[in-house]
C-alpha cells in the first residue's frame, strides 16, 4: 500500500515487486495482496497495456487516517458503540469539519 | 392473576429504582458491583414485561405461564382466539423486538469494527513509546479500544506527543482493560435498548450510567498498575485539549465524575457490595420464578 501511495499513478504488479525487492517476495504473493485488496475496495484495478493489470489507491493515507479519526470521535449511533474511547477530545465543529473535508474530495 | 401481579410490581420497581441508580454516586465507589447491578436490572425489566404480558393473556387458562403457554398455543392452532390472546401475541412479539435490537446493534457495530480494523491494518504504525498500541499520525489528542475476540488499542501521535511516558502507560491500560474485560458486550444490551426504545430519556440515562460505570472500572484496572496520578493528569490533558468556553457536554460530566473518583473515593464496604448483588439477584429471581416452572 505504501509503495502506491507513494507513486501517486497506477502501478503494475512487477513495478510492486520491483519495489518491494528488499523483501523478496514473489509476484504472485504481491498478485494475491493486491487483488485482496481491490476486493476490499482499498485500491482501484484498471487495465494497462499489454495484459497487466495496473492499481491505484481509491484514498489517500490522509484520508484513510482522517477516516479512521472520525470514526473515533464520532459521538453518534454505532461508531461510538462500536469502539471505547479514553476520552472525548474533539469538538462537535471540529467533527463536522473533519467530514466535510472528507466529503468534498 | 398471581403470577401478572408479582410481574406488574416488579416492572415498576425495576423502572422506579433506574433513576435513582443511574444518579447514585455509591456505584463509583464499586464499578464492578455498579455494573452487574444494571445488568441484572435490565434482565429483570425485559423479563418482567414480557412475563407481564403472557400473564395477563394466559390468565383465562390459570396455570403457570410455561404450561398455560402450551394450551394457548394448542388453542391457537384450532382457531380459538380470544381478545386477551392479543396480550399474548404482544408479549411475544415484544421478547423478539428485544432479542431483534440486540442481533441489529451486535451486527452493525461487528460491520463498523470490521472496517476500522482492515484500514487500521493499512495506516497504522507500531512505535516503542506505545507498546502493544497501534500509532495514527495524526495531530489530535485520541486514544481508543476496537473491541473483539483481538482487541486492538489505538493512540494518535498527538497523544504521544502530549503524554508523559507514565501517562501513556495509563492510558494504555485502560484501554487493554476495555478490550480484556469486553465491556463492548456490557455496553451492547443498554445501546441496543436504546436503538428499541429511542424517545425514552430514561433508557438514554442509564445507557450514559452504564458507559460511566465501564469508564470507571477500566480507570479502576489502570491505576491498580499505574497508579492513579498519571491516569488523572492524562485525563486533564484531553479534556484541556477543547475550548474551555461553551456548555458541559455529557462527556465533560463524566471527565469531572472520573476525576472525582480517582482523586480517592474509598472502596466500598464488601457488605454493602454483596447486599446489592443479592437485592439485584432477587429481583432478576422474581420474574424468573414466573417463566420458568
Amino acid at each position: 500500500m505504501d509503495v502506491l501511495w507513494d507513486r501517486g499513478e497506477p502501478v503494475a504488479v512487477r513495478d510492486v515487486v520491483r519495489a518491494l525487492a528488499d523483501r523478496d517476495l514473489a509476484y504472485t504473493t504481491v498478485m494475491t495482496v493486491l487483488n485482496r485488496l481491490a476486493k476490499k475496495g482499498f485500491v482501484r484495478r484498471e487495465a494497462g497495456e499489454g495484459r497487466a493489470w495496473y492499481y491505484a489507491p481509491v484514498a489517500s493515507r490522509e484520508q484513510y487516517v482522517a477516516r479512521l479519526m472520525l470514526d473515533a470521535l464520532s459521538l453518534t449511533g454505532d461508531r461510538e458503540t462500536a469502539l471505547a474511547h479514553f476520552a472525548q477530545s474533539m469538538t462537535a465543529p471540529e467533527a463536522e469539519a473533519l467530514s466535510q473535508a472528507l466529503d468534498e474530495r | 392473576m398471581n403470577a401478572a401481579l408479582h410481574l406488574a410490581a416488579t416492572f415498576v420497581l425495576c423502572v422506579a429504582v433506574a433513576g435513582p441508580l443511574a444518579r447514585a454516586r455509591w456505584v463509583w465507589r464499586a464499578p464492578r458491583t455498579g455494573i452487574l447491578l444494571w445488568q441484572m436490572l435490565g434482565l429483570s425489566w425485559a423479563l418482567s414485561a414480557v412475563g407481564l404480558l403472557l400473564a395477563l393473556g394466559l390468565a383465562p387458562h390459570d396455570a403457570p405461564i410455561p404450561v398455560a403457554l402450551g394450551r394457548w398455543a394448542d388453542d391457537a392452532v384450532r382457531g380459538d382466539v380470544t381478545p386477551l390472546a392479543l396480550l399474548v401475541v404482544l408479549g411475544l412479539l415484544s421478547a423478539l423486538d428485544l432479542v431483534i435490537g440486540l442481533l441489529w446493534t451486535w451486527g452493525s457495530v461487528l460491520r463498523v469494527r470490521r472496517r476500522h480494523r482492515d484500514v487500521l491494518a493499512l495506516v497504522a504504525r507500531r512505535d516503542e513509546a506505545a507498546p502493544g498500541a497501534f500509532v495514527l499520525d495524526h495531530p489530535n489528542v485520541v486514544a481508543y479500544c476496537v473491541p473483539g475476540a483481538r482487541s486492538a488499542v489505538v493512540l494518535s501521535s498527538g497523544a504521544l506527543t502530549a503524554l508523559t511516558r507514565d501517562q501513556v502507560d495509563a492510558v494504555l491500560g485502560h484501554e487493554h482493560a476495555h478490550g480484556r474485560e469486553r465491556h463492548d458486550l456490557v455496553l451492547l444490551p443498554f445501546s441496543a435498548l436504546c436503538s428499541v426504545l429511542p424517545k425514552v430519556r430514561l433508557a438514554r440515562s442509564v445507557a450514559r450510567a452504564v458507559a460511566l460505570l465501564v469508564e470507571m472500572r477500566a480507570d479502576e484496572s489502570a491505576s491498580l498498575r499505574h497508579g492513579a496520578q498519571p491516569l488523572a493528569s492524562a485525563l486533564r490533558r484531553f479534556g484541556s485539549a477543547r475550548p474551555p468556553e461553551g456548555a458541559l457536554g455529557a462527556a465533560d460530566v463524566a471527565v469531572a465524575a472520573r476525576l472525582v473518583r480517582l482523586a480517592g473515593l474509598p472502596p466500598l464496604p464488601a457488605a454493602l457490595r454483596c447486599s446489592a448483588l443479592v437485592g439485584g439477584l432477587v429481583l432478576v429471581g422474581i420474574p424468573l420464578s414466573f417463566l420458568v416452572r
